[in-house]
């Protein structure tokens, strides 16, 4: 048998049937369902009289519109204000409640994030297949899943029919050998492949992310990598499944257990690439040369290490690239040659499916431990990714060093993220976000949006502007 | 998607070129969750007398009497006659759902824009092209008399007026297909029931715990 690579093998195990041009229809295990994207899908279903092919293979949950703050939050949807999100929200609970899906509502301890609570519940398993309508679904992949985001209309056909009509991608091979410096985290070697692939350079390919550096990564970490496959143009990224998978997923509610659980583990030892598996692209970086990134333009592939300065339009011969540079630092109100740790910030956001897991909160938590938000800021805020990260979160009495440092301690939810709530970026404020998009307006209108990790977030929170978190490891 | 094969209907004679996707229906009404309840806001803006809101009670607004949709003759139409170009503007899909809403099934123009032709196949609805002397020939004829319904033969390809006169119409043929038997993509991949079905039964028993729930 000729050597798969893991999304081969994960593409092969889902064919339900193949036609001659190559378009499958592929088999569908686990289908996440936020407000946003489904009620025009769950509307196409009544109207033709259809009803969903496995409804036990969805799982629904609140997150773009909540409110994160305490007083919007505990009574349903009592609390949400804008009336047309608020709308948003009841359908859904009225569609679940229909077509009888599973839903974490509101004021459930387990909503949160739809990419967050997948894994968390154990939801989320090796050699799924897992959609949902939404860019990000690519986070499922760290399980060694194949997993990404589709449109309304697909929303609904998964929905009728468990399938996706799908052609394969080609195979892309991302090697981060050796290892990471203190510091460096797995939003700084994401943020890095981006910067070195480009935000187009993953279109039309299935990544998987390999090498010891993701290796050496926790499943957090991993699923913060594989979210941000989007953001370099892959619908999917992924990575092979070892023991750390498996030890994370063992005992969530959803994992299977007894008998079914070993059978499953073994099944799971196959989802790796083949050693002679062949790649279409292979890329290698060197762990070691990531420093800590922070992006300065609006798209994610303008990004530098926080050594670096703001770049110049006129060193770029490229015309369109040149301009490109020109209208960002515009956006951005940056000037070229202005080094990177001098650029202050008004607003710092930790939250979003990138980064709002516990290891994210305790990561940021470490930086502002004793320490206070600087004067400048305007507001920092830590948006926990479920209610039950939120809790374990306070068990471990996070949220106090947050609170006692002058950050607001949030309810879940994409909050900042994507502003589609009450928390936004005024016009030219500035932004340290652990989000993953830094697009025009993204976080508000007119605002400035720069990407990061939660360390460096934290950082930024405290000094009033961006720093390198290694020097602060040595202070300490 | 509802079978297409013989439909017949009253005939709502909108005697207009160029009607946009704005005009079928107004952008306030793009914010909802829906697919369906845009009936009640189509043609909003010659409909009513004051702009409308989402929300609102479209029952108690005030009518533009003489707007055809308002005429007591028209009450339940189903079949659209309109002059060239139907359906140019925007390519937003809630123009085809908002006609579908409010109970039309089949469109008679010379021609209409492109996205709009596209998108009305995909949710059960049909756009004849006849000609501009066919297309003429019906508005006076609904003209000169009191209550006018049209037969719609898809299979045959035939418009059938109340004297039996019969006026051919093209549809390409997977198309067609699609329709007669009510098809669209989730259609279609239905038509593989058996096959989902199949892998279903082989993948329970391979991997049993991707089916728990
Ligand atoms: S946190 Fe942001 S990127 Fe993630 S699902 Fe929510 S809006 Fe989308």
């Amino acid at each position: 048998m000729a050597a798969k690579t893991l999304y081969d093998k994960l593409w092969d195990a889902h064919v339900v049937r193949e036609e001659e041009d190559g378009t499958a229809l592929l088999y569908i295990d686990r289908h996440l369902v936020h407000e946003v994207t489904s009620p025009q899908a769950f509307e196409g279903l009544r109207l033709a009289g259809r009803s969903l092919w496995r409804a036990n293979s969805i799982l629904a949950v609140p997150d773009h519109n909540v409110p994160t703050t305490k007083q919007h939050r505990g009574n349903g949807t009592a609390g949400i204000d804008d009336p047309v999100a608020k709308v948003q929200v009841e359908t859904l609970n009225k569609n679940c409640e229909d077509f009888n899906v599973k839903e974490f509502l509101m004021d459930d301890i387990r909503q949160g994030i739809v990419h967050v609570i997948g894994p968390e519940q154990g939801a989320t398993l090796p050699g799924m297949t897992v959609v949902c309508g939404d860019s990000h679904t690519s986070t499922h992949g760290a399980f060694g899943a194949l997993a990404h985001g589709i449109g309304t209309s697909e929303v609904e056909h998964v929905m009728a029919t468990q399938c996706l009509i799908q052609s394969k991608m080609k195979n892309m091979l991302i090697s981060v050998d050796g290892k990471v410096q203190a510091g460096v985290t797995a939003k700084d070697i994401v943020l890095a492949i981006i910067g070195e692939i480009g935000t187009a350079g993953g279109t039309g390919y299935a990544i998987e992310f390999a090498g010891e550096a993701i290796r050496d990564l926790s499943i957090e970490g991993r699923m913060t990598v594989c979210n941000m496959a989007i953001e370099a143009g892959a619908r999917a990224g992924m990575i092979a499944v070892d023991q750390t998978t498996i030890d994370y997923i063992k005992g969530r509610p959803f994992a299977p257990t007894g008998e079914t659980w070993d059978k499953a583990v073994e099944a799971w030892q196959d989802l790796v690439s083949d050693d002679d598996a062949e790649f279409d692209l292979v890329v290698r970086l060197d762990a070691a040369k990531i420093e800590p990134q922070v992006t300065w333009g609006t798209s994610p592939e303008m990004v530098l290490p926080i050594s670096a300065t703001v770049p110049n339009p006129a060193d770029e011969t490229d015309a369109v690239k040149s301009n490109g540079i020109q209208a960002a630092l515009e956006y951005m109100g940056l000037k070229a040659g202005e080094a990177i740790d001098n650029i202050n910030v008004d607003k710092v956001f930790i939250g979003s499916c990138t980064n709002s897991r516990i290891e994210d909160i305790r990561e940021a938590a470490k930086i502002a431990q004793g320490n206070k938000v600087a004067k400048n800021i305007k507001l920092a805020m830590v948006v926990p990714g479920s209610g039950l990260v939120k809790h374990q979160a306070e068990e471990e009495g996070l949220d106090k060093i947050f609170i006692d440092a002058g950050f607001e301690w949030r309810e879940p939810g994409c909050s900042m993220c994507l502003a589609m709530n009450a928390d936004r970026l005024e016009p030219g404020e500035r932004c340290a976000s652990t989000s993953n998009r830094n697009f025009e307006g993204r976080q508000g209108q007119g605002g400035r949006t720069h990407l990061v990790s939660p360390a460096m977030a934290a950082a930024a929170a405290i000094h009033g502007h961006f720093i390198d978190i290694r020097t602060l490891a040595k202070e300490a | 998607m509802e079978k297409f094969t013989v439909h017949k209907g009253i005939v709502v004679p909108l005697d207009r070129a160029n009607v946009d996707t704005d005009a079928i229906i107004p952008k306030q009404y793009l914010k909802s969750v829906k697919k369906s309840g845009f009936g009640p806001t189509l043609f909003d803006d010659w409909r009513y007398k004051v702009a409308g809101e989402p929300g609102m009670d479209h029952s108690k607004r005030e009518l533009h009497k003489d707007f055809v949709l308002n005429q007591a003759r028209y009450q339940g139409g189903s079949i659209l006659l309109a002059r060239e170009n139907f359906g140019c503007g925007s390519s937003r899909e809630h123009a085809v759902w908002a006609l579908t809403d409010y109970g039309f099934r089949t469109i008679i123009a010379p021609s209409y824009a492109d996205i709009f032709f596209n998108n009305s196949f995909k949710n059960g609805l049909l756009p004849i092209v006849l000609s501009e002397q066919i297309v003429d020939k019906i508005f006076s004829e609904i003209a000169s008399s009191d209550a006018y319904e049209l037969t719609i033969d898809l299979e045959k390809q035939e418009v059938i007026t109340p004297t039996g006169e019969t006026f051919a119409f093209e549809v390409d043929a997977f198309r067609k297909h699609c329709m007669l038997n009510g098809l669209d993509d989730i259609g279609l991949t239905l038509q593989h029931a058996d096959d989902i079905r199949a892998y279903e039964e082989k993948r329970k028993q391979e991997a049993p715990w991707l089916f728990a729930s």
